[in-house]
C-alpha cells in the first residue's frame, strides 16, 4: 500500500506524514538537484492544501479541547454550573472561539472521509485528487458557515 | 529518520489502524452530538444530564475519548516528527499533549461517574 502512495512523484508533499515514503523518497532522491525550500515561491496543488489544512484543523481542536472539557465538566456539575456554562459560551469571544473549533471540526471530518476512501483506493489519481481536494474545502466552508448561523 | 518510539500503537501498521478505527467512533459520536442539539431546542440542565445518565451514553462518551486519546496522540506525533526536527522538543511537545489526552479522559470518567 505504501508502495502505491509512493508512486507519483507529484504527492510527497501529501505523504510527508508517512516516514516510510519520506525515507523511501529520500533513498530515492540521491542525485544532486536544485532544491527550492522557498514554500511562498511554490504553487501548491489543492491536495497539498486539503492535507496542510487537515493538519492545521487537528491541532486546533488539540489546543481548544481543554476547553470543551471544562465546559463538559462544569455543565454536568449542577444546573448552577450548567448556567455558568451557557453564560461563558455565551460570551463573544468564547462564541467566536467555538465557531472556530466548529469550522476546524467539519473541515477535519470532510478531510478525514476522503482520506478514508484514498485508503479503499478511490480519488488517488491526479486530477480526482485535486478535485476532491477542491470539493471537500468548498463544502466545509458551507458547513462552517451553516455553524455560524447557528451559533449566533 | 525517526523511528516508532513514542508512537501510540507501538507500530507503524497499529498506528494505521488505530488512527482510522478512532477516527470513525469520533465521526460518530459527532453526528449524535450534533443531531442531539439539533433535535433539542431548548438545552436545559436536566435535559442535558439526563442524557449522561444513561449508561449507554456514559460508554459511548467514554469510548469516544479513548478514540480521542489514541487520535491526538497519533495525529500529533505524525505533525512533531514532520516539523520538530530537534528530538528534545519534539519529546517535551509530545509529553504535553499526551498528558493532556489522558487528563480529558480522566476529567471525562469522573464527570460521569458523577451524573
Amino acid at each position: 500500500m505504501e508502495e502505491g502512495n509512493c508512486n507519483c512523484k507529484l504527492r510527497w508533499i501529501y505523504f510527508a506524514n508517512s516516514s516510510f515514503c519520506a525515507f523511501k523518497k529520500a533513498t530515492i532522491v540521491k542525485k544532486q538537484r536544485p532544491v527550492n525550500l522557498e514554500l511562498n515561491t511554490i504553487s501548491f496543488p489543492p491536495s497539498a492544501i486539503a492535507s496542510i489544512l487537515h493538519r492545521v484543523s487537528g491541532v486546533i481542536m488539540l489546543v481548544t479541547m481543554g476547553l470543551l472539557v471544562w465546559l463538559f465538566a462544569i455543565s454536568l456539575s449542577s444546573p448552577e454550573g450548567f448556567a455558568q456554562a451557557a453564560s461563558v459560551m455565551a460570551n463573544p469571544l468564547v462564541k467566536f472561539v467555538l465557531w472556530g473549533i466548529l469550522t476546524a471540526l467539519g473541515y477535519h471530518l470532510l478531510s478525514g472521509l476522503r482520506h478514508i476512501m484514498m485508503d479503499l483506493g478511490y480519488w488517488e489519481e491526479l486530477h480526482s485528487g485535486n478535485l476532491s481536494a477542491k470539493v471537500v474545502i468548498a463544502l466545509a466552508v458551507v458547513l462552517s458557515v451553516l455553524a455560524g448561523v447557528w451559533l449566533w | 529518520m525517526v523511528k516508532v518510539a513514542s508512537s501510540f500503537g507501538r507500530s507503524g501498521t497499529h498506528d494505521f489502524i488505530l488512527l482510522r478505527a478512532s477516527a470513525i467512533i469520533l465521526l460518530t459520536y459527532v453526528l449524535f452530538l450534533v443531531s442531539f442539539f439539533v433535535a433539542t431546542p431548548q438545552l436545559t440542565f436536566d435535559v442535558w444530564a439526563g442524557l449522561f445518565s444513561n449508561l449507554w451514553m456514559k460508554v459511548y462518551t467514554l469510548l469516544a475519548l479513548t478514540a480521542l486519546l489514541a487520535h491526538g496522540w497519533i495525529g500529533v506525533w505524525q505533525v512533531l516528527t514532520d516539523y520538530v526536527k530537534n528530538s528534545l522538543g519534539r519529546g517535551v511537545l509530545q509529553f504535553i499533549v499526551s498528558v493532556a489526552l489522558i487528563a480529558y479522559w480522566l476529567t471525562g470518567l469522573f464527570v460521569l461517574w458523577g451524573v
